[in-house]
């Protein structure tokens, strides 16, 4: 079970708004995440990666603290070795779809198959540039899942994959997933999406000024 | 032809390139990360020797490190090293005066880098020193070589500073811009044309090496 309370200035700069969200997400399950832009997903999901540090509240995955602001407990995002699946990306210009694999793991079957099921096998000695944006969209989803996480934050992960794609891959990673009993939170602005995929949706709504 | 001044003046700037190279890479990590008061001064005494005339900051290497007070009393004492009128001296200098030049464009590179590189990198667990030597550098590479050789390259044409801590002493400290003033001085002309001459083409070799480096890389080699 994962417990999140927290809460977040979305702007350090301004008095723009707060993200205040209290929520449990069960071991293994799919929880979409959406709301209109600027409501703070993003900042949900960097919070929990421990890439961004909230004003106050606690993390507990597995109970274990993650994170606790009065107790001064904050875990780096390496000893939380979340995998994470940026919105644009975040994939590395220097490396190939397959160093970005070996960058993540030395798990060679591990890697074949996760590059089978994103279909990048013959694209795995090219660098992003050289790659579609669905084609870099799934390479940042098989890097973050060659960590075999237990915890899978994606954010928009698939806006750039057509629809046949997009359905195969889903499939294809919830075997992953029940297999490795990793939990997911998917941030998507469309309400419509991943009908079928998850186990609860949460709101996130405009922030409180 | 005395030509050790200038296998002098490149050891010097080779010396200071591979030093500068070794702390500049820590430190422009380190100020390009998020800014505070106490960074922002550090950054400006970094580029102070932009600005400063080079005998102003001389002198005051020159009394910081004379043998017969402060550092350069307890070096000698200590360490039995003495920094003025040295070699060691000399290159001590030129990493100070060289310093902005290293670190300015490396510390721009970072910092143009998306945030998300770095982060991607700490998700999948890797440390700090693992991020910058195998996510960041590589993607900075045609900055690092900017600096390096701009670094190599100021350093090549030293004078005040070198000057007011090294000295003339001929083949210790009396590197090739020294030998053209000396021999300017003595009106030997000829010699002075063939140390100009030299300095003049490894720069221009310098700096047209950078921009076919880095042709299509970046839009201009001083970027």
């Amino acid at each position: 079970m994962i417990t999140v309370d927290i809460e977040k200035k979305l702007n350090a700069r301004s008095t723009q708004g707060m993200l205040k969200i209290a929520q449990q997400f069960p071991k293994g399950s799919i929880t979409k995440i959406y709301g209109p832009s600027g409501a703070g997903k993003t900042t949900l999901l960097k919070v929990i990666a421990g890439l961004a540090k909230p004003e106050k509240g606690v993390i507990i995955v597995d109970d274990v603290s993650w994170l606790d602001t009065e107790k001064g407990i904050s875990l780096s995002p390496q000893e939380r070795k979340t995998g994470f699946v940026f919105q644009h990306y975040a994939l590395f210009p220097n490396m190939t779809a397959l160093q970005h694999m070996h960058y993540a793991t030395h798990h060679e079957p591990w890697i074949k198959q996760l590059l089978a099921i994103g279909k990048l096998e013959t694209f795995a000695d090219q660098k992003p540039e050289y790659l579609s944006g669905g084609q870099q969209q799934r390479l940042a989803i098989l890097r973050a899942m060659a960590i075999k996480p237990k915890l899978l934050l994606m954010d928009e992960p698939f806006a750039a994959l057509d629809p046949d794609m997009k359905t195969e891959l889903i499939r294809n990673l919830q075997l992953l997933w029940k297999q490795l009993g990793t939990t997911v939170l998917i941030v998507s602005h469309n309400p419509q999406e991943l009908e079928g995929v998850f186990d609860q949706e949460v709101l996130i709504k405009s922030p409180i000024v | 032809m005395d030509l050790s001044p200038i296998f002098l003046t490149l050891k010097l700037a080779a010396i200071t390139t591979v030093l500068l190279l070794s702390i500049g890479l820590p430190i422009a990590r380190w100020l390009s990360k998020s800014r505070s008061i106490f960074k922002l001064i550090i950054e400006a005494i970094i580029t102070m020797p932009l600005v400063l005339p080079p005998s102003v900051l001389g002198f005051y290497l020159l009394l910081a490190f004379s043998p017969q007070h402060g550092i350069g009393k307890w070096l000698r004492d200590v360490f039995d090293i003495q920094l003025v009128f040295s070699f060691p001296g000399l290159i001590l200098a030129s990493v100070i005066y060289s310093l902005p030049f290293m670190i300015g464009p490396i510390k721009s590179a970072l910092q143009q880098l998306s945030p998300s590189l770095a982060q991607a990198s700490y998700t999948l667990g890797k440390s700090e020193r693992q991020t910058f030597f195998h996510v960041l550098l590589p993607n900075i590479r045609s900055s690092v070589l900017t600096a390096a050789t701009l670094t190599f390259a100021h350093t090549l044409g030293e004078f005040g500073v070198v000057l007011m801590i090294g000295g003339n002493i001929p083949g210790v400290t009396r590197v090739a811009s020294i030998a053209v003033y000396d021999a300017v001085e003595n009106q030997d002309y000829a010699a002075a044309n063939v140390y100009s001459l030299i300095l003049f083409i490894i720069t221009f070799i310098t700096v047209i090496s950078v921009f076919v480096f880095n042709k299509y890389k970046a839009k201009s080699p001083l970027e």
